[in-house]
């Protein structure tokens, strides 16, 4: 079920929208920030929420790379995998966050407090290597500032 | 002293101006200019005659679309705006600077274009990750509807105008100005078959404008200032000012603001920098993942659109990446392969099937276990995906920096074979 809040934010969206579908994509990511990832049950109750199919909405959360189908940590690490951060040496802070954290790519520590993941060029190409937690944007990340900043996230 | 249109009203580290703020500086003079009785058709000319071209990456004439929109009362209503926000191309952080830095300017922009081609509702379409960008942008609409500048009859000129955020989910392809519509009609970010054009049949079915955010940004002070003032501000062909990026082992990796046409020696050596001590430049990425490599041997050329394309690559979003004698050109290229290979929409074959083989092959040479028939595949590969043989420039893009890392760095590909192992990693 979505929540009431949910809804309120949702329909937000769709005041600016002809359409209701076309509200699909803010509505993944309204339960998104809520609920920290978009169940299949989730899936279902944005299409009777918009008058879509669940597949219909299925098909648009698994296109987005961001929108997350399957559990996540606490805090998502958004590590750029890109062509600047690979020049200024994002295989060796992958290295680094895979040792502290324990986890490969795609993994969630075990206290579920992070889940680490690639992504496409930030667009923080001048800091790089870069890597986003949750909302913030950091870099350039090395040995010496890592530990600091994951301290940040409980 | 320089003009810096784009940037002259941003500090860094600072809070953006509100609106207020911008006022008091001259902000909004292009709205009260164009309100104050300057005929839509009359200012879409004077962006022709400024000799913009967008700054997104294709570098099409901005005055030139916006006057493919249907105008008057038979006209298609409502018309929309989608701001392409979704700066995706690896190596390029500019539009990033502008949003961050004065959202007010980009407002601006939006208005002019809306009054031009007098549409209805505008939707600034940004990047997930984004935030700053988003929260910031929000702040400076509501500043925006407060003091009058947008909603209804904006300075009692009859002239109305709405402006929405919309934060995207990730996926290159947004950037691609059909995906991004399909992306705010809530679907898959799988381009469209043009034509029709989006200046047409764009945004449900109805006249959008699609323009990047740097271009609305250039857009007042063309209104203001007049077209003549843009183009002396160049020193090239193209007019206005450009915000040129580099990142990469230089010195000081960043954004300027600079006059078109700026050489790339210039903007390498006196902005970034030069190149960190001990490092020497094999070659560079002019405008993004999606452009030729050019080497040591076009410094003195000029970054704008003709100059870069008679050089062999192009401007596109006119960041450089720069490749140092210490990074493998082949593993850079597998890098931008993968890149290109996960970002496919996955719509049309070559691009879906073509790419994920393609950086199969550069890791299998990158990885020492090639094969001699490898670098003739990679180049037939050049040519089937490239123009006309897929559904969007993606494909034939991901072809640029293969093609040219081919020409200029054959001699790495080779080596690779001959040592079966990368000669930049260390043996064992």
């Amino acid at each position: 079920m979505l929540t009431e809040e949910e809804k309120t934010e949702i329909e937000e969206h769709l005041a600016a929208l002809p359409v209701r579908r076309s509200g699909c994509i803010d509505a993944l990511n309204v339960v998104q920030r809520h609920r920290r990832w978009v169940s299949d049950e989730s899936v279902r109750d944005i299409a009777a929420f918009l008058g879509m199919t669940p597949d219909e909405v299925d098909s648009v959360a698994t296109f987005y790379s961001l929108i997350f189908r399957r559990p996540v940590g606490r805090h998502a690490i958004l590590l750029c995998d890109s062509a600047s951060c690979w020049i200024m040496g994002q295989e060796n802070l992958l290295d680094l966050l895979e040792k502290r954290l324990g986890i490969g790519l795609g993994q969630t520590t075990e206290d579920d407090r992070f889940t680490l993941l690639s992504v496409a060029c930030l667009g923080a190409c001048d800091r790089a290597p870069a890597l986003m937690i949750d909302d913030d944007l950091y870099g350039p990340v090395g040995a010496e500032t890592l530990d600091g900043i994951l301290e940040r996230y409980e | 002293m320089m003009e810096r249109p784009l940037t002259q009203h941003i500090v860094p580290n600072r809070e953006p101006l509100s609106a207020e703020e911008y006022e008091k500086v001259g902000g909004y003079g292009a709205v009260r200019k164009i309100l104050g009785g300057i005929a839509p058709q009359d200012v879409t000319r004077m962006v022709k005659d400024s000799g913009l071209r967008g700054r997104g990456g294709a570098g099409f004439p901005t005055g030139l679309k916006w006057g493919f929109v249907p105008m008057g009362d038979a006209a298609p209503r409502p018309k929309y705006l989608a701001v392409n926000g979704d700066e995706m191309e690896p190596g390029t952080f500019k539009d990033r600077v502008l949003l961050e830095g004065n959202p007010h300017l980009l407002l601006e922009g939006i208005l002019v274009v809306s009054y031009a081609t007098q549409l209805d509702t505008a939707f600034v379409f940004l990047r997930a990750e984004y935030k700053l960008a988003a929260a910031r942008m929000r702040q400076a609409i509501g500043e925006a509807y407060a003091r009058g500048w947008l909603g209804k009859n904006i300075l009692g000129s009859g002239f109305s105008l709405d402006v929405h955020v919309h934060t995207s989910a990730g996926r290159y392809i947004c950037g691609e100005e059909t995906g991004m519509i399909n992306s705010l009609e809530g679907r898959r970010a799988a381009p469209r078959a043009k034509p029709p054009f989006p200046p047409v049949v764009g945004l449900w079915g109805k006249p959008t404008v699609t323009n990047n955010v740097e271009t609305l940004c250039c857009v007042p002070s063309i209104v203001v200032n007049g077209p003549q003032w843009f183009k002396n501000l160049s020193r090239g062909d193209d007019g206005g000012t450009k915000l040129y990026g580099v990142s990469g082992k230089v010195k000081r990796p960043g954004a300027w603001e600079l006059p078109m046409g700026t050489t790339v020696r210039e903007i390498l050596e006196e902005h970034a920098g030069g190149m960190r001590d001990g490092l020497s430049l094999r070659g560079f990425l002019p405008g993004g993942a999606s452009t030729d490599f050019l080497t040591d041997a076009h410094l003195d050329v000029k970054m704008d659109f003709a100059s870069i394309e008679k050089a062999g690559s192009r401007l596109g979003t006119g960041t450089t990446i720069v490749l140092d004698d210490e990074t493998c050109p082949v593993g850079l290229v597998l890098n931008l392969t993968r890149f290109f290979a996960q970002e496919s929409c996955g719509w049309c074959t070559p691009c879906r099937e073509g790419l994920p083989w393609l950086a199969s092959i550069l890791s299998d040479l990158e990885n020492g276990q090639g094969r001699a028939s490898d670098l003739k595949i990679l180049e037939e590969h050049t040519r089937l995906l490239g123009p006309g043989n897929t559904y969007c420039a993606l494909a034939p893009g991901a072809m640029e920096p293969i093609a040219s890392a081919l020409k200029h760095f054959r001699e790495d590909f080779e080596r690779h074979l001959r040592g079966k192992r990368c000669p930049w990693r260390s043996a064992g």
